[in-house]
């Protein structure tokens, strides 16, 4: 065995109460193999990797052991630990932005711990950094030498990140969270890079991961992580085909289905025509326009009562500033027609009004929720705007049956955001929306953020929602399996454009090349 | 959702400003100064409390007795450390309470034959200053003055300070750019040579004072609170307001300036040590306060001129100090309890 952790126990010493973060766990790895280790957030998957790394704060008491070649790595030992970080083993981390520093290039920091580890001279590196960059698939690797972080896509950030992890020619490489930040497409391309790699230098991979189907593709043997324990381990294939443990068992259920077709025709309820939101990009002295940023390029939607309109896109294709627009939050061109009403010349009152039946839920529902509020303050404040609910008795009363109908209790309504977990909050943000009876709710990324268990709960109370009450939802997403589950006509985006619009059948017979590539990616890596 | 409920963010902020144990006794020690200096009518008068003469009762401390009113000749205001009115006292049944320190701010003690300033003792616990006036009370009345000096202009400069701020941070644009640019030229203005000219075509007052210092104390501030509503301008939970039909104002209000207050909690103990240096020193240049009010800065300009009555300099150095540690040490507290790494 290349890595094996025995017995590893990580406690964190709190304010006032001691939190175990990691309990007992056992891995082994070989050269050359890829191992899963799968969970949720808080499951202790990360600090696992970290005390492998020796990086955790010394605040953490770590119990157990670790080995490396069956020797024991000094963890307590900084000195010798950094000879072997780095050297022996290296790892990439989640988000390529904030782990590359940007104040030096890409090619100083690929070259840095090839000086440290290998004593090469600056000359000699740099070739051998340039050789790594053309392996990671680095488009130009010689203009990108010398580019800092921020001028580099996501992607290729992540390859720089690669190329960094690779420079020693390390045993073990953790790859914690690789793709996550990813677009689905980049995400293909960096674990075949990252296959071809492990299988070119021998190296042994921890792959750590939310993300299931991640796992099974690349991973031969996985260990499913939660409560800081593991439980459940085995093949990868075995695994999925026979799960034991109930918790593995409820994971594998919330990959999101498939919805059933709709059969009835749907009233529109909303239109944009040539929806168009451009800013300007540069200025030149006199404070012209020298370029136009297409966010939103004359774009035709429809959206029927009781209808789900699926947008796909990866980041950057405009999908949030579309959803904006339409709730007249940012500036554009076109008509938006709202039950036979023009939205867009709509005066400030008549606005108002109108807000009342367009509401919308944000992806991230740590920033989405005012942190100084108490949730019926925050779920109450639309209807004071809108003067629903005679007196203030009459308001709780409405406040406390929209907290039940979401799968809250009422009597969490003198909490504050901080006190809940990231389901529970996205349930007060649909909350806000749904108290004010809205006929639209536009939903972006409502579940990106949320893990999987939880996604597929907010999901089928969605679902819901939407069968009770006849709500017509415009969802938003890059994650193609949710807009599956969701969507009944889907509409994919891409560069400010809509690219292709269709029914389901756009899941089984893809017309245009981008959509295929899409598809590709999400269902197949 | 299980166990005991957390608490909320402020009632955990409270308890990390307690567990630090030098902001929160020197919190606990100003604010116990402060409460008894507000009544320093009680503490250090001339003018007795409560007066029982011949059945009746008197309370000189808040109305005005004529020497009439215990049998004296003349109707102006009695002279309660003369000797008609001690004698008077002496009489079967009639009798006066007396505050601890028995001077006011601007009574002048004549008992005191030695020259002024005259060193402590003789009834005058710190000595008189160079118009026979005794030190402790004016030490009281003018911390007094100072304290309240400096809640106001930090009051009114925090005021001002958060509404520019908050405009800027929240319209952004060109009503920023416009506001940037205005601060920037306001700021060059020579802020001491305008006070010397105001004092010169107005009679200095406190008001006046405050108003000038308030134009130029709320700049420092209002870029603080311009960033923090810059940055949640944006967040989702604004936009939602916004989605909700929230005006403009109300979202400043109620969303952005709880979250924008930490800068202006934070920098308040700062701000209020700040304005009562500033007093003091424009006291101690002759700009500040008229006489005989009295003042820190006022005393220490007497204690330069008679450098050899240490009891001026020293008294008023050691109160001064002591207020402006005292605030500096709950302002590190504070500092520390907002402190958002630590929530």
């Amino acid at each position: 065995m290349l890595l094996s952790i025995k017995n590893l126990t990580v406690n964190f010493n709190g304010d006032d109460r001691k939190i175990t973060a990691v309990r007992g766990v056992d891995i082994d790895i070989a050269r050359g193999e890829t191992m899963a280790l799968v969970g949720e957030s808080g499951s202790g998957k990360s600090v696992t990797a970290l005390a492998a790394m020796g990086l955790l704060p010394t605040s953490a008491e770590i119990s157990g052991q670790v080995s490396l070649d069956a020797k024991t790595m000094p963890l307590g030992d900084e000195n010798r630990m950094k000879k072997i970080r780095g050297d022996r083993m290296a790892m990439i981390f989640q988000e390529p932005m904030t782990s590359l520093n940007p104040v030096y290039t890409v090619g100083s920091q690929i070259i840095e711990p090839m000086m440290i580890h290998s004593g090469l001279d600056r000359r000699t590196a740099a070739e051998v950094a340039l050789e790594l960059m053309e392996k990671t698939g680095i488009s130009d690797p010689g203009r990108r030498f010398n580019s800092y972080p921020h001028e580099l896509s996501g992607g290729q950030r992540q390859r720089a990140m690669i190329a960094m992890a690779l420079a020693c020619r390390p045993d073990l490489l953790i790859a914690d969270e690789p793709t996550t930040a990813l677009d689905v497409t980049i995400e293909a391309q960096i674990m075949r890079l990252l296959r071809d790699l492990q299988q070119e230098f021998d190296m042994a991979v921890l792959l750590i991961t939310h993300d299931l189907n991640l796992a099974a593709k690349n991973s031969t043997r996985i260990k499913v992580m939660t409560n800081g324990e593991i439980v459940e381990a085995g093949e990868t294939a075995e695994v999925f085909r026979a799960p034991q443990h109930p918790y593995t068992r409820k994971l594998l259920a919330s990959v999101p289905g498939e919805k059933p077709l709709r059969t009835r025709e749907a009233t529109t309820i909303l239109t944009a025509r040539n929806l168009c939101c451009h800013f300007p990009i540069k200025k030149n002295i006199f404070g012209r326009a020298r370029g136009v940023l297409k966010a939103v390029d004359r774009i035709n939607l429809s959206l029927g009562r009781g209808e789900t309109l699926g947008v796909v896109g990866e980041s950057g294709s405009g999908k949030t500033t579309m959803a904006m627009a339409l709730l007249r939050l940012i500036k554009s061109r076109g008509d938006i027609t709202f039950k036979d009403a023009d939205l867009a010349t709509m005066s400030a009152a008549e606005l108002i009004r109108a807000r009342r039946h367009l509401q919308v839920v944000f992806q991230d529902p740590f920033s989405s929720l005012s942190p100084r509020m108490t949730v019926a303050k925050i779920v109450g404040e639309g209807l004071k705007v809108h003067r629903i609910g005679r007196n203030k008795k009459e308001r709780q009363t409405l406040i406390a049956r929209v907290l039940l109908r979401v799968g809250l209790t009422p009597d969490m309504a003198d909490r504050f955001p901080h006190e809940f977990s990231g389901g529970e909050r996205q349930r007060i943000a649909i909350a806000r929306a749904l108290v004010l009876e809205p006929k639209i709710i536009i939903l972006d990324e409502p579940t990106s953020a949320l893990d999987m268990t939880i996604q597929a709960r907010i999901i089928d109370l969605l679902l819901e929602l939407q069968a009770e009450m006849d709500l017509s939802y415009i969802f938003i997403s890059h994650d193609l399996r949710t807009i599956r589950a969701m969507a009944d006509r889907v509409m994919v985006m891409h560069q400010g454009r809509v690219v292709e619009e269709g029914g389901r059948e756009i899941f089984t017979a893809p017309r245009h090349n981008y959509t295929r590539e899409l598809f590709a990616a999400a269902f197949d890596v | 959702m299980t166990g005991s409920r957390p608490d909320s963010l402020r009632r955990r902020r409270w308890r990390r400003f307690k567990k630090n144990r030098r902001g929160y006794c020197s919190f606990l020690l100003f604010m116990f100064l402060f409460v008894l200096c507000l009544g320093a009518e009680v503490i250090s008068n001339d003018h007795p409390i409560v007066v029982r003469y011949q059945g009746h009762t008197y309370f000189p401390i808040v109305q005005a007795c004529p020497e009439t009113t215990f049998g004296g000749e003349f109707a102006t205001e009695t002279e309660y450390s003369g000797r008609f009115f001690r004698q008077q006292m002496k009489k079967p049944g009639n009798w006066a309470i007396y505050p601890p320190n028995r001077h006011g701010y601007d009574s002048i003690n004549f008992a005191d034959s030695r020259p002024v300033p005259s060193p402590p003792g003789n009834g005058n616990i710190l000595g008189t200053d160079d118009r026979g006036r005794d030190v402790l009370a004016r030490l009281i009345y003018g911390f007094r003055v100072s304290v309240l000096f400096g809640l106001a202009l930090t009051l009114v400069g925090t005021m001002l300070g958060i509404a520019a701020g908050a405009i800027q941070g929240y319209f952004g644009g060109k009503i920023d750019l416009f506001c940037q640019r205005f601060i920037e030229i306001w700021a060059a203005m020579p802020e001491l040579y305008l006070l010397i000219i105001f004092a010169a075509i107005f009679k200095p007052s406190i008001v006046l004072l405050l108003i000038i210092l308030s134009l130029f104390g709320w700049m420092g501030l209002s870029d603080y609170v311009r960033a923090e509503f810059l940055k949640s301008r944006n967040l989702d939970y604004v936009t939602a307001a916004r989605a909700l039909g929230v005006g403009n104002v109300t979202i400043m209000w109620r969303h952005l300036l709880p979250n924008g207050m930490t800068p202006v909690i934070t920098f308040l103990p700062f701000r209020m040590s700040g304005a009562i240096l500033a007093l003091t020193s424009l006291d101690f240049l002759g700009l500040g306060v008229p006489p005989p009010t009295p003042s820190l800065g006022e005393l220490l300009a007497q204690g330069k001129a008679n450098i050899e009555a240490w009891w001026l300099s020293l008294s008023t150095f050691i109160v001064l100090v002591g207020m402006l540690v005292l605030l500096i040490f709950i302002g590190e507290a504070l500092r520390d309890a907002f402190d958002p790494r630590k929530v």
